[in-house]
């Protein structure tokens, strides 16, 4: 667990982008087990999710639809693993809502259902907990301590302390570096 | 288990049907706008059916083409703005691939009910009934080459805002191969002679854009995203 801090404009978001080889860095190198990205990066995406700023949520999609095409691009989904994980966020009573109606602590909890769904090892959040309630930023907290503790990579950009508890979390200052 | 290539490429398609249908004014715009071109122009010139026989071809090509310009504003830009295509390519997918299905959702949306509504247009316009095939046929291969050579101008104004009359101006002069092939087929139905040679050449214009545009656009479509 890396939690990423800095100004507004440090350059966080732009790391997490770099990171998962949306922008080009003007220097160095990406490596993932060892191998340049650049070389396979199909491959390297399998690996990962991103999630930005804004949940990458359809207004015209109901929460369900959303995480369908959104997920089911990566892998075959049963109905029953996306109500488990919109269970597991809370987020199971807008399911079939279109996500236009949902709040935006809503959508943000329907984006991290996808996030869990993905199964991926590495996971790249720009800012996790924005537009969550207190419970909200407890779940994601949880989560991530889970997705650690089975192994799971995460990078996450943050303003505030993330609420994780069993695990190590290392910090970078990008004001400071 | 992860999903194939064609499982895929059908998940963006379903996906952007339904949205269709759920956003159904987006969608109708231009074949309403195709519609209301084809019926001024028998108020305008004269109601006399071998005047408007003459330029039927024309009028139906010029309106087709400019309903098809209309609807490439939407192509990607929706997508764009809420990060779909950011995660398209991250997918693990080909982006190439699932732009490719996008536009050709975007044909099945727009291309094919162009080519579907052009026979009404057409008998209002004097064009008699052995030659709709020759309207159907072309429109249909036609507005295909429009929405892949499309797909490259829309992908590339991503980052303009308004960028409606930047791309029409990207656009235009690579659709006008399409207009002149197009509107030479139709004309030849009209008059009662084979239009397959011009049919031809617009299949491979078709297989040309089907083979390229897709690569260019997943091109710019990168490049917007950083």
């Amino acid at each position: 667990m890396l939690q990423l801090t800095g100004a507004n404009g440090a350059g966080k978001t732009s790391l997490l982008r770099c990171l998962c080889a949306l922008m080009h860095p003007e220097d160095g190198r990406l490596l993932w087990e060892g191998h340049p990205v650049y070389e396979d990066l199909p491959a390297f995406h399998a690996q990962l999710v991103y999630l930005g700023h804004e949940p990458p949520l359809k207004a015209d999609l109901t929460a369900r639809e959303n995480l369908k095409y959104w997920v089911g691009l990566r892998r075959r989904l049963m109905t029953a693993d996306l109500d488990a994980a919109l269970e597991r966020v809370g987020a199971s009573t807008c399911r079939d809502q279109p996500a236009r109606s949902l709040s935006a602590g809503q959508k943000r909890r329907v984006a991290l259902a996808g996030v869990i769904l993905f199964a991926s090892t590495l996971w790249l959040l720009d800012e996790p907990t924005t537009n969550l309630d207190a419970d909200g930023q407890r779940l994601v907290g949880s989560l991530i301590e889970e997705h650690v503790k089975d192994g799971g990579l995460v990078i996450a950009a943050v303003h505030q302390d993330l609420m994780v508890a069993g695990t190590q979390i290392r910090t970078l200052n990008l004001s400071a570096a | 288990m992860n999903t194939s290539a064609l499982q895929a490429a059908r998940l963006v398609l379903a996906r952007d049907l339904q949205l269709a249908f759920r956003k159904r004014a987006q969608f109708i715009q231009p074949l309403a706008f195709f519609a209301i071109v084809t019926t001024l122009f028998p108020l305008s010139i004269s109601p006399e059916l071998s005047r408007l026989r003459e330029i039927a071809s024309g009028v139906l090509w010029v309106a087709a083409l400019l309903a098809s310009l209309l609807a490439l504003e939407f192509l990607f830009r929706d997508d764009a703005y809420d990060g779909t295509l950011e995660q398209y390519a991250l997918s693990g997918q080909s982006l190439t691939w699932l732009l490719f299905a996008k536009t050709t959702a975007h044909w099945l949306l727009t291309g094919l009910p162009l080519a579907l509504m052009a026979p009404l247009a057409g008998l209002s316009l004097g064009v008699p009934f052995t030659a709709l095939p020759g309207i159907i046929a072309p429109i249909a291969l036609g507005t295909l080459v429009l929405s892949l050579i499309g797909a490259i101008g829309a992908a590339l104004t991503l980052g303009v805002r308004r960028s409606g009359v930047l791309l029409t101006l990207l656009t235009l002069p690579l659709a006008m191969p399409v207009l002149i092939f197009g509107a030479q087929a139709t004309d030849s139905a009209i008059r009662g002679v084979s239009f397959a040679a011009p049919l031809y050449l617009l299949g491979a214009m078709a297989v040309l854009g089907i083979t390229l545009a897709p690569l260019a656009a997943s091109a710019a479509v990168r490049i917007s995203l950083e």
